[in-house]
């Protein structure tokens, strides 16, 4: 028998359309080779509406409903509701959207579907920026990044805000299970996936997905910034359970941001007073981690 | 069992006895009473359905998209901007062939802010793929809920419905309402068997993305052809209805008083009630005026109309909206219908907007001014503002 950490089932057909060096396909077949057949996935306009293939073709051995935009959170309360009204309790309702789906326009909606406690997992897969209309701005695309609305250009217009934290925003809430995951650490994404199945009630895991195309890397180095993401900390990976913080993977090393921006085409224009400033903001936010896992710990301990 | 109570609250058991098992609502003016009375049926055990309390009317119709495609009936309740924040779902339910049925209590579009009787709010959703049926009284409003689950759920049509009630005007007012028996209603409506519905065991796409070339064009006229039968399933539907519950409406056109008449009003919702009072007192005058009330807007009652056309002289066309750069839409879906089949003249009487009062006294000028026209073979003017403030002609 082969050992192997991942599940070897596959709900994800080969045959899919998505670009070259994907993390947003990665992440789904990961997703499902989590929660398996039983599963009702919801997902609104974002790259995930196309990649499944064009009709007839289909690339996923589940239901798929394809909803507007900004109705995820609205749609998975729908199924779930419906589905307990058949008694079909067993089946997992997955809400599936891109950063723009879920941190702007779908934010009320993914809101609403948390406060009213259904049983379901929205997932928000991060590729931070609109990839499916060609690479606008989102509210989750770092600082510092160029977009096609942020073009820099002469002026220097690049994105001039920090990213919004919407897993924050989710355990500000109070949802009782809130999780980052990354498709470099699939044994990570798979376990968390299957926690939030077994655990009932509402559940956000968001998901960093590189975008090869959009982020203007070549596609061969999807895993490789993805893990860079972890190790410089820019995106930890963390799990926030009835207002519980844990952080998963704590580098050992401080691998300095720079190794992460000087990669990406996006970050291409920056200056090294501009990378040393997202250092700090980055530095700033891991202590603040920290502190939160430390504090809620200890709170639980009391 | 007969009662009073108010269209809201017959539009909520309409609901309740069609055994709808997934509300999902948001509250707004007038309608609010709609979703606090399933609210009450629901606690207090009347009624066995998940009530998903959305944060929008955006959400509340896409819960019920979703809802209605994993296979349970569903419901919901709006008015004026909670419909018109819906207008990207309304396609979305049209299009994915899904049989939701909405209460829609018509009120005005702000601004100015208005929150009484006016169609503006729904006419606007004409073009959304909705059947769309007008009711005049609190029965009609509970009948026709109880037949709409009906007409759509039927594998040949499988389309939406909305179905509309002036504001106040019947949606706070109380009327004797039979409600009917429960055993009686399950054997007219039987469950819902939806053949899209999501399904573990036979994964597909639910509206995936689709080329020109793929069958994109031919789901539409696949959609276009079930409206055209609509027609026959509402006749055939409210035949059932009388034979079971023993009333009856009319069909998408209730005529009243129409024999021999010089001029006819087409015109529909609670207007029509007030219009049949001065067509009764017309008559015992002599004056021959009759009313066509069009319940239906969508499928539109070509047939009906062109027929109505031909036992008279002259069609005043009564709209509670108005298209602008246009004239009202009753009207000019009426003068489509009847080009190249009638050639009486037509005129459009704008009334009602903004919840203004329709009384018998300026109801009455304006059958005077049809009767006119049906002498003079003419029209005046094609579009006339009715009732505006200051206006001497047609003050009371
Ligand atoms: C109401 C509405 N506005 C705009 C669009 C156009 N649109 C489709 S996908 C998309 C961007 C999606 O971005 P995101 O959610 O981040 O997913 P991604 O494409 O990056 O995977 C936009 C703006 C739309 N479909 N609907
Ligand atoms: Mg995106």
């Amino acid at each position: 028998m082969r050992n192997t950490t991942i599940p070897e089932e596959e709900y994800m057909l080969p045959g899919h359309v998505a670009c070259l060096g994907c993390g947003a396909a990665l992440a789904m077949r990961y997703a499902l080779k989590a929660l398996g057949k039983k599963t009702i996935v919801s997902v609104p306009a974002c790259c995930w509406a196309v990649i499944p293939g064009v009709y007839p073709y289909r690339t996923l051995e589940v239901p798929l409903l394809y909803t507007a935009f900004e109705v995820t959170g609205a749609a998975i309360s729908g199924i779930r509701e419906a589905l307990e009204v058949l008694g079909q309790d067993d089946v997992t309702v997955m809400g599936w959207a891109g950063d723009g789906g879920t941190a702007d326009i779908g934010i009320q909606a993914l809101s609403g579907a948390m406060e009213r406690e259904h049983n379901v997992i929205y997932v928000m897969y991060d590729n931070e920026a609109y990839m499916n209309t060609g690479v606008q701005r989102s509210g989750a695309t770092p600082f510092g990044a160029w977009t096609t609305t942020t073009p820099v250009g002469k002026l220097r217009i690049y994105k001039k805000e920090r990213k919004k934290p919407v897993a924050e925003m989710m355990v500000a809430q109070g949802v009782p299970y809130v999780a980052t995951a990354n498709i470099a650490y699939p044994e990570d994404l798979i376990r968390k996936l299957r926690k939030a199945k077994e655990m009932k009630g509402p559940k956000f895991i968001h998901i960093y997905a590189t975008c090869p195309t959009g982020w203007r890397v070549p596609p061969n180095k999807t895993i490789e910034i993805a893990k860079l993401a972890v190790q410089t900390r820019v995106f930890p990976l963390y799990e926030v359970e009835n207002g519980v913080y844990k952080i998963n993977v704590k580098p050992k090393e401080r691998v300095p941001v720079r190794d992460y921006l000087r990669m990406q085409g996006r970050f291409r224009h920056l200056t090294e007073e501009e990378v040393e400033l997202i250092q700090k903001m980055v530095d700033e936010e891991w202590e603040k981690l920290l502190l939160k896992e430390e504090m809620t710990n200890r709170v639980r301990k009391e | 069992m007969k009662t009073m109570i108010t269209g809201n609250e017959a539009a909520a058991w309409g609901a309740r006895l069609a055994r709808v098992k997934v509300v999902s609502a948001y509250p707004i003016t007038p309608q609010t009473k709609v979703v606090e009375k399933i609210a009450e049926f629901i606690a207090n055990g009347e009624m066995d359905a998940r009530y998903i309390r959305v944060e929008s009317e955006h959400s509340a119709m896409a819960a019920c998209i979703s809802a209605e495609n994993t296979g349970v009936r569903t419901f919901t309740a709006t008015s004026a901007h909670g419909l018109a924040l819906m207008h990207e779902m309304l396609m979305w339910a049209a299009y994915a062939r899904l049989p939701i049925v909405m209460a829609v209590i018509n009120r005005a579009m702000a601004p100015p802010w208005s929150i009484w009787a006016d169609h503006q709010d729904s006419m606007a959703q004409r073009d959304t793929g909705w059947i769309q049926i007008y009711s005049e009284s609190n029965q009609e409003e509970l009948d026709a809920v109880l037949m709409l689950y009906k007409i759509c759920e039927d594998k040949d049509v499988l389309l939406p419905a909305m179905t509309m009630m002036d504001a106040f005007i019947l949606s706070h007012t109380m009327e004797p309402v039979d409600i009917p028996d429960q055993k009686l209603v399950d054997d007219f409506l039987p469950e819902l068997d939806l053949p899209h519905r999501l399904d573990i065991n036979r994964p597909a796409g639910h509206g995936s993305l689709i080329m020109p070339e793929g069958p994109v064009m031919e789901y539409r006229k696949a959609m276009a052809d079930a409206f055209a039968g609509v027609r026959d399933k509402i006749l055939k539907v409210e035949e059932e209805f009388r034979e079971i519950f023993g009333r009856e409406y009319g069909g998408l056109v209730e005529e009243y008083r129409t024999e021999d008449a010089d001029a006819i009003a087409v015109v529909s919702s609670t207007i029509a009630s007030t219009s049949k009072e001065v067509v009764d007192r017309m008559r015992e005058r002599g004056l021959k005026v009759g009313l066509a009330r069009v319940r239906y807007f969508r499928p539109f009652p070509h047939r009906e109309l062109r027929e109505i056309a031909k036992k008279t002289d002259m069609l005043g066309v009564i709209d509670r909206s108005y298209t602008f750069g246009y004239g009202g839409a009753l009207y000019a879906e009426t003068k489509g219908v009847l080009y190249g089949h009638s050639d009486i003249p037509v005129k459009n009487y704008i009334m009602g907007i903004g919840g203004r009062d329709v009384t018998p006294e300026i109801l009455e000028k304006v059958f005077m001014d049809m009767l006119k026209i049906a002498k003079d073979g003419a029209v005046d003017t094609e579009v006339e503002w009715v009732g505006l403030i200051g206006d001497e002609r047609w003050s009371a």
